[in-house]
């Protein structure tokens, strides 16, 4: 089957938020629970969505496969099937199935006897996601304010939406969460590597310790965050980069409507130097 | 269930600092003897120091801050040396590359050659370091992983001289500077069509927020098990635990599929080392075997037709072309530097040199068809 060596012992009942022992059981390595199967439900419904819409689009290109959002007369009302109620029923489904998921998770981490740490941590992804597809276009009225489901789309709204402000790469929250996703990025490098080297060293020697790991990022920069520390920041890095997306997205237009590079204006306008 | 997230330390011990393991082959020694931190106890290791002293750590120091020097002295230089309007304007200043007239040849110090002059100093520190992570990895008898993993990112770093270099323009070199050098990243994809359409900007892209999924589905996996002693990763590669039992069992009973204690951190080190990686290459084509992305994305059909809703006049269209207007989108090397004020240019508009409907299928059929 698909159990591990030693899985079977850690298959008990329990740890369920809803649903008590009714969905509380395994499928193959899934475990269900009443989050998999609302799980399931949205994720194939929009999945099949997301296809009929190819089915009636003008395309199975798969890299211009696109199902848009209303326009924007449509404001913050539903619209026809084909004119963006696709979008709109797909987006339902995507924050149902993402949500089951953060829940199944918390119910899979209560089972285990572990912290909530991962489900909190897909929220803020979640968080991220749902900001780009209700929030923002809820504070500016109108669903078409989304972004279209398509590889290739998804990244000309990316384009024509951070030149609706001149320059995105100006909006200081857009910079905050850049930087996350590049430090992110190193101190990954940083850890994967480290763990990597003290477990496979050089040819003829033992495998290193936890004093191996400490000693080295202290003898290469001064200070080595330490073995639990490392986890604390990879968890704020990761966690930030993808909540300051979020405010980096939503300030755009709610609060800010103007280009991004006219913002800095205050900055060059402070009493200290005028 | 607050009190099991162990987010922060709240027993600090304290005994006398780690003075390190003896090293290896090692000429330098290591400086001071270690102090604590209590403020830094609370979130990761509380010891500060000792850090070893070695000859390339120290020039890679050296070349580093003559580079930083270089690049501050004259963004101060460019606001005639007032020390306020220097603070007040730093994030615009900038140290430019030399002109387009200079192509590959050395241009005065002021036309560019300190630029060249701090790029160098900086590219020798760089590498000096890279030097530096090797010995101090092999002095512990460790491998060489962080090293190849740190040469990734210098390759992408170098791709920005060696694309300048085959294009035969230092111009083409990102500046230094705050605001400068983000200016520099949208006019060069604005330049070359649309980096999205890069494909292998794409991969850089999945793998740098890849490596932010993977960073948080790793960190908090093991914090949600360090009451188990998760952080101590070594220790359950080598002699599995419960904690590494549990956090196999969490990701598969999550998605049906689980890494081990060991290769989730090759899955770590593959995803931030093919960042750079696959970033490097894309922009090493970029200009050199690709032109014009958008139009690289029509000919491989990835550009959706989108409805033909641009309805200007031929005459606004030639407007909006841009400064880079009169060059044919694939004949970039041979490009005619930007003179100042040419959007207006009259020749350029009588002219065209190129048609706006190899341009872009965005254009309205009708119209696009009669500007021929």
């Amino acid at each position: 089957m698909a159990m591990l060596s030693f899985e079977r012992k850690y298959r008990v009942r329990g740890g369920t938020l809803i649903g008590g022992d009714l969905f509380d059981f395994w499928f193959g390595p899934f475990y269900v629970g009443f989050f998999g199967v609302s799980a399931i439900f949205f994720i194939l419904l929009g999945t099949m969505l997301c296809v009929w819409g190819a089915a009636i689009g003008p395309t199975w290109n798969l890299w211009q496969i696109s199902i848009a959002p209303p326009d924007l007369k449509y404001g913050l009302g539903f619209a026809p099937l084909r004119e963006g109620g696709l979008w709109q029923i797909i987006t339902m489904c995507a924050v149902g199935a993402f949500g089951s998921w953060t829940l199944r998770q918390a119910e899979i981490s209560r089972k285990l006897g572990m912290g909530l740490h991962i489900p909190w941590a897909y929220g803020a992804a979640v968080f991220a996601y749902v900001t780009l597809v209700v929030i923002r276009p809820l504070l500016l009225g109108a669903w078409g304010h989304g972004f279209p489901y398509g590889i290739f789309s998804h990244l000309d709204w990316v384009s024509n939406v951070g030149y609706q402000y001149l320059h995105f790469h100006y909006n200081p929250a857009h910079m905050i969460a850049v930087t996350f996703f590049f430090t992110n990025c190193l101190a990954l490098a940083m850890h994967g590597s480290l763990i990597l080297s003290v477990t496979n060293p050089k040819k003829g020697t033992p495998v290193g310790v936890s004093e191996t790991e400490n000693v080295f990022f202290r003898d290469l920069i001064g200070y080595s965050i330490g073995a639990i520390g490392i986890h604390r920041l990879g968890l704020f890095l990761s966690m930030s980069a993808a909540i300051w997306s979020a405010i980096c997205i939503v300030i755009s237009g709610p609060f800010w409507a103007k280009g991004w590079p006219e913002w800095w204006g205050w900055w060059l306008n402070l009493p200290i130097w005028r | 269930m607050l009190e099991y997230q162990n987010l922060f330390t709240r027993v600090q011990v304290r005994t006398a600092p780690d003075p390190g393991l003896p090293l290896e082959d090692s000429p330098g020694a290591r400086l001071g003897t270690g102090t604590f931190s209590y403020l830094a106890g609370k979130f990761g290791d509380a010891q500060f120091g000792p850090i070893y002293l070695g000859t390339a750590g120290l020039f890679s120091l050296l070349f580093g801050f003559l580079a930083f020097e270089i690049i501050g002295l004259n963004m101060w230089a460019s606001v005639g040396w007032d020390p306020i309007e220097f603070v007040r304007q730093l994030p615009w200043l900038a140290l430019e590359p030399p002109p387009p007239q200079y192509g590959l040849r050395v241009p005065p110090l002021n036309q560019g050659g300190w630029y060249l002059m701090a790029g160098f100093f900086l590219t020798i520190s760089i590498l000096l370091w890279w030097v530096r992570v090797y010995r101090r990895a092999r002095a512990l008898n460790m491998g060489t992983h962080l090293p190849w993993a740190f040469a990734s990112a210098i390759f992408l770093y170098l791709a920005f001289f060696f694309q300048p270099l085959i294009v035969g323009s230092w111009s083409e070199m990102v500046p230094f500077g705050v605001f400068p050098h983000l200016d520099w990243t949208s006019a060069f994809s604005i330049r070359y069509g649309n980096l999205y359409y890069n494909p292998f900007h794409a991969l850089s892209i999945v793998f740098l927020y890849g490596s932010a999924v993977l960073f948080a589905m790793h960190a908090a996996t093991i914090l949600a098990v360090a009451r188990l002693g998760g952080e101590r990763e070594i220790e359950q590669i080598t002699d599995r635990g419960t904690a590494a039992e549990r956090s196999m069992l969490f990701w598969r009973w999550t998605m049906g599929f689980n890494a081990t204690m060991e290769s989730i951190h090759r899955w770590a080190w593959w995803f931030a080392v093919l960042t750079t990686f696959t970033g490097g290459i894309g922009i090493l084509l970029t200009g050199t075997v690709v032109d014009n992305w958008y139009l690289w994305g029509v000919k491989h059909g990835l550009v959706a037709p989108y409805p033909a809703n641009n309805v200007l006049t031929p005459e606004q269209q030639q407007l909006l072309r841009g400064r880079y207007q009169g060059t044919a989108p694939d004949s970039f090397p041979s490009y005619v530097a930007p003179q100042p004020a040419m959007m207006l240019d009259s020749t350029a508009l009588i002219a065209p040199a190129d048609s706006m409907t190899a341009d872009s299928t965005k254009t309205d059929s009708t119209t696009a068809r009669k500007t021929p």
